[in-house]
C-alpha cells in the first residue's frame, strides 16, 4: 500500500515526446484509470511507473520514496500485461511463484501463498497445467494470481482485458473491482475502452498526446467534461456537437441553432464568454428524449424532428434526425419510435447540457 | 475442400501415379549416391569401375575401413574433428546467444553493429586465411587444437548470432518484462525466461555451427599440418600417385556421416520449430 505522486514526468523518444509533463497525485488505496486514444501515452506513463521505461524528466514517488533509479524488482509493484505474459514453460504454479522464488522465499512459505492465490481467483485445479492449455480467460486469472500473491505496494495493469472477448471482459472487469475492494491496495489501470474507466475507476485520468486533457471522479468528468476532447471520449453513443451563437441577456443565457432558441437554465450563466460567441452545444444521447404531455418538462425545450435512422439494440433506440442542420442521435425507449421518417416530438434536457467555445473546444 | 479434392481424385483411382513417380524420382536422387557410397566402401577394389556395375558385392569387406581409419589416419581425423567442432559449436552458440540477446534487447551498436556481424561473412576466406596463418605460426597457435576451435568459433559467429538475433527478436518482450517486475535481476530474466524460450533457436544455431565446423576443409588444410588435422583434410591423402583410393574415400566418407545424422536425429524436434522461427508463444 502506498500512494504515488508524479511530478513533471517526461518520456522522450528519440525526438517524439510520449509523455509531455505529467503531475499527478494518486493517494493510498485509490484505483486510478489511465484513459485515452492510442498513441496518448498511458501505457507509456504505466511502464515508466514501473520501472521498464526510464524517465527523461520529472519524477516519480512510491510511498513518499522517489524511484526514478530504482530497480523494476526493487520496486515492489506488479504488472498485469495485456498479452498476459505468461512463462509458457513453466506450469501456473510455477507463473504464480515465479516472483517469489527470484526473491528468495522458503518454498513452503511459497506454496501455501500460490494456493491462497489461486484459490481467491478459482483457479486451484489448473495449478498443474501449463498456459498454453488454458483458454484467454484463465490465462488472465493466472496473470492476476502472479501479481496479487506478491502482495505489492501497487498493482499495475496494462489494458489487461482487452484481448478478451466481450463477454469475458464484462466479467473480469467485475472481479477486478472486486479484487481491488478487497485488497485496498493502490491500482493504476490502463485502458482505452471509457465504459471500463467510468465502471472501475475511483478517478479517471484522461490523457490526450502525452498530457492530462481532465483527471476527477468518473461522473464528474462525465457530467462536467472539460472539453470536447474529454465530452466526446466518455459516454457512449457520443455526445452530439452542435455549432451554434451564445444568446446573452441580463436574466439568462441560450443558444441560437438557425432558427432555433435554446435557453439554458436560469441558474446556469456562462463565465467568460461574449454575447455573440460562437459556441458548440454539447447535448448527451439520452438528455433527448420522445415528448410525453401538453409542455414540455422546465428545463426542456420541445422540437420537432423526422426520424432518419433507428438503429435498435433492444432496451433502447438510437434514433438519428437533423436538428438545425446537425445530424444528432437520441438515445430513446425501445418503441418509441418505429420506422424512418416518422415525425415525433423530442424534447432536450437543456439543464444537462454542455457549452463548449467552437475555437478552443473548451468548457464555458 | 473436400469435394474439390474428390473431384480431382475419382473413387478407385486411389493411387496419384503423378505424385508416386515423382516421389520416386526424388528418392533415387537422394538416395542413390549414398547406396553407391556404402556399396563402394564394401567393395573389393576390382570392382570400383567395374562394368557393368556391381549393384550388390558378392564378398563384402571391411578392409577399406580399417586401411582409411588406421593406415591413412582417419581415426585422429575423426576425434580431431569431434573434439574441435564440438568446442567451436559450444562457443559459438554461447557468444552467439549473450551476442544476438544483446542486439536484439538492447539495440547495442545501433543498426551498424548487427549488420557488421553478417557483414563478416562477406570476405572470402582466402582474404583471410593466408594472415590467420602467419599470426598462428608466430604465436603457436599452427597445428593445435585451441587454434582450431578459435578460428572455427569467430567463423560461425556471425551466423550463430543473426539466426539468435532473428530468434529472440521474434520473442514477445513482455515476458522479461513481466520477470523484471516479478523480482528478477537482468540476469535472472534472461536465464530463467528468455533462454528456456529460446532454446529451439540455440539448438538450431548449434546444429548449423556443428555442420559448417564438421565439413569444412579449407582453413583445416592451411592450419592444421600433422596433429590438429580434421577428418575432410584426411581425405586428400585417397588420391595419389597410385590412383584414387575409392573403397577408403567412402569408408571414410560414410564414418563422417554418423555424427552429422545422429546430431540431426537427436536436434529434429527442436531444429524443425527453430528453423520456423515462431510460435513460442504459449
Amino acid at each position: 500500500m502506498a500512494h504515488v505522486k508524479i511530478n513533471g514526468l517526461r518520456k522522450d523518444y528519440g525526438a517524439f515526446a510520449a509523455v509531455r509533463g505529467i503531475d499527478l497525485d494518486i493517494r493510498d488505496g485509490e484505483l486510478t484509470v489511465l484513459v485515452g486514444p492510442s498513441g496518448c501515452g498511458k501505457s507509456t506513463l504505466l511502464r515508466t511507473i514501473a520501472g521498464l521505461e526510464e524517465a527523461s524528466g520529472g519524477t516519480i514517488e512510491i510511498g513518499g520514496d522517489v524511484v526514478n533509479d530504482v530497480r523494476p524488482r526493487d520496486r515492489d509493484v506488479a504488472m498485469v500485461f495485456q498479452d498476459y505474459a505468461l512463462y509458457p514453460h513453466m506450469s501456473v504454479a510455477r507463473n504464480i511463484g515465479f516472483g517469489l522464488k527470484a526473491r528468495r522465499m522458503p518454498k513452503a512459505e511459497i506454496d501455501g501463498r500460490v494456493d491462497e492465490a489461486a484459490r481467491m481467483l478459482g483457479i486451484t485445479q489448473l495449478l498443474d497445467r501449463y498456459p498454453r492449455q488454458l483458454s484467454g480467460g484463465q490465462r488472465q486469472r493466472v496473470a492476476i494470481g502472479r501479481a496479487i500473491v506478491r502482495n505489492p505496494r501497487i498493482f499495475l495493469f496494462d489494458e489487461p482485458l482487452s484481448n478478451l472477448d466481450a463477454q469475458l471482459r464484462d466479467e473480469m472487469r467485475g472481479e477486478i473491482k472486486r479484487l481491488h475492494q478487497d485488497l485496498a491496495t493502490t491500482m493504476i489501470y490502463v485502458t482505452h475502452d471509457q465504459i471500463e474507466a467510468m465502471t472501475l475507476a475511483d478517478r479517471i485520468v484522461l490523457m490526450r498526446d502525452g498530457l492530462i486533457e481532465q483527471q476527477g471522479a468518473p461522473l464528474d468528468l462525465f457530467e462536467r467534461p472539460a472539453s470536447t476532447f474529454v465530452a466526446g471520449f466518455l459516454g457512449s453513443p457520443r455526445m452530439n456537437f452542435l455549432p451554434g451563437h451564445l444568446v446573452r441577456t441580463a436574466s439568462s443565457d441560450a443558444i441560437r441553432l438557425g432558427s432555433s432558441r435554446m435557453p439554458l437554465p436560469a441558474g446556469r450563466k456562462l463565465r467568460d464568454a461574449a454575447d455573440g460567441q460562437a459556441v458548440l452545444l454539447g447535448l448527451r444521447p439520452e438528455h433527448l428524449t420522445r415528448a410525453h404531455g401538453a409542455a414540455p418538462q422546465p428545463g426542456h425545450v420541445r422540437h420537432d424532428a423526422t426520424i432518419e435512422l433507428i438503429q435498435p439494440t433492444g432496451s433502447r433506440s438510437y434514433a438519428t434526425f437533423s436538428l438545425a442542420g446537425t445530424a444528432v442521435m437520441a438515445e430513446l425507449q425501445a418503441h418509441d419510435v418505429s420506422r424512418p421518417g416518422e415525425h415525433v416530438q423530442i424534447d432536450i434536457n437543456m439543464t444537462r447540457a454542455s457549452v463548449f467555445d467552437l475555437q478552443t473546444e473548451r468548457a464555458l | 475442400m473436400s469435394a474439390i479434392r474428390s473431384a480431382r481424385r475419382p473413387k478407385g483411382r486411389s493411387l496419384p501415379i503423378g505424385r508416386i513417380l515423382l516421389l520416386g524420382f526424388f528418392l533415387v536422387f537422394v538416395l542413390l549416391p549414398l547406396y553407391w557410397m556404402f556399396n563402394t566402401s564394401i567393395k573389393p577394389s576390382d570392382d570400383y569401375l567395374a562394368i557393368p556395375p556391381v549393384w550388390f558385392p558378392a564378398q563384402p569387406t571391411l578392409v577399406h575401413y580399417e586401411a582409411a581409419l588406421f593406415a591413412y589416419r582417419g581415426l585422429e581425423g575423426l576425434i580431431n574433428s569431434l573434439i574441435i567442432s564440438l568446442a567451436a559449436t559450444i562457443l559459438s552458440a554461447l557468444f552467439g546467444t549473450l551476442m544476438a540477446y544483446s542486439l536484439a534487447r538492447y539495440n547495442t551498436g545501433g543498426q551498424h553493429l548487427s549488420f557488421w556481424v553478417l557483414s563478416q561473412r562477406f570476405l572470402p576466406p582466402i582474404g583471410i586465411v593466408l594472415p590467420v596463418f602467419l599470426i598462428y605460426r608466430g604465436i603457436g597457435l599452427y597445428d593445435t587444437h585451441a587454434g582450431m576451435i578459435i578460428a572455427y568459433t569467430v567463423f560461425t559467429l556471425p551466423v550463430s548470432v543473426w539466426m539468435m538475433f532473428a530468434y529472440f527478436r521474434q520473442m514477445p518482450k513482455s515476458m522479461e518484462e513481466a520477470a523484471l517486475v516479478d523480482g528478477c535481476t537482468r540476469w535472472q530474466a534472461f536465464w530463467s525466461v528468455a533462454m528456456p524460450l529460446a532454446a529451439p533457436g540455440i539448438v538450431a544455431a548449434a546444429v548449423f555451427a556443428f555442420i559448417a565446423c564438421w565439413t569444412e576443409f579449407f582453413f583445416a588444410l592451411v592450419l592444421t599440418s600433422r596433429s590438429a588435422f580434421t577428418l575432410p583434410t584426411v581425405f586428400r591423402a585417397f588420391i595419389g600417385f597410385q590412383g584414387a583410393q575409392y573403397g577408403e574415400a567412402a569408408a571414410l566418407a560414410i564414418v563422417s556421416l554418423v555424427p552429422s545424422i545422429a546430431l540431426g536425429v537427436l536436434a529434429q524436434k527442436h531444429l524443425v520449430r527453430g528453423l520456423t522461427l515462431g510460435a513460442v508463444r504459449g
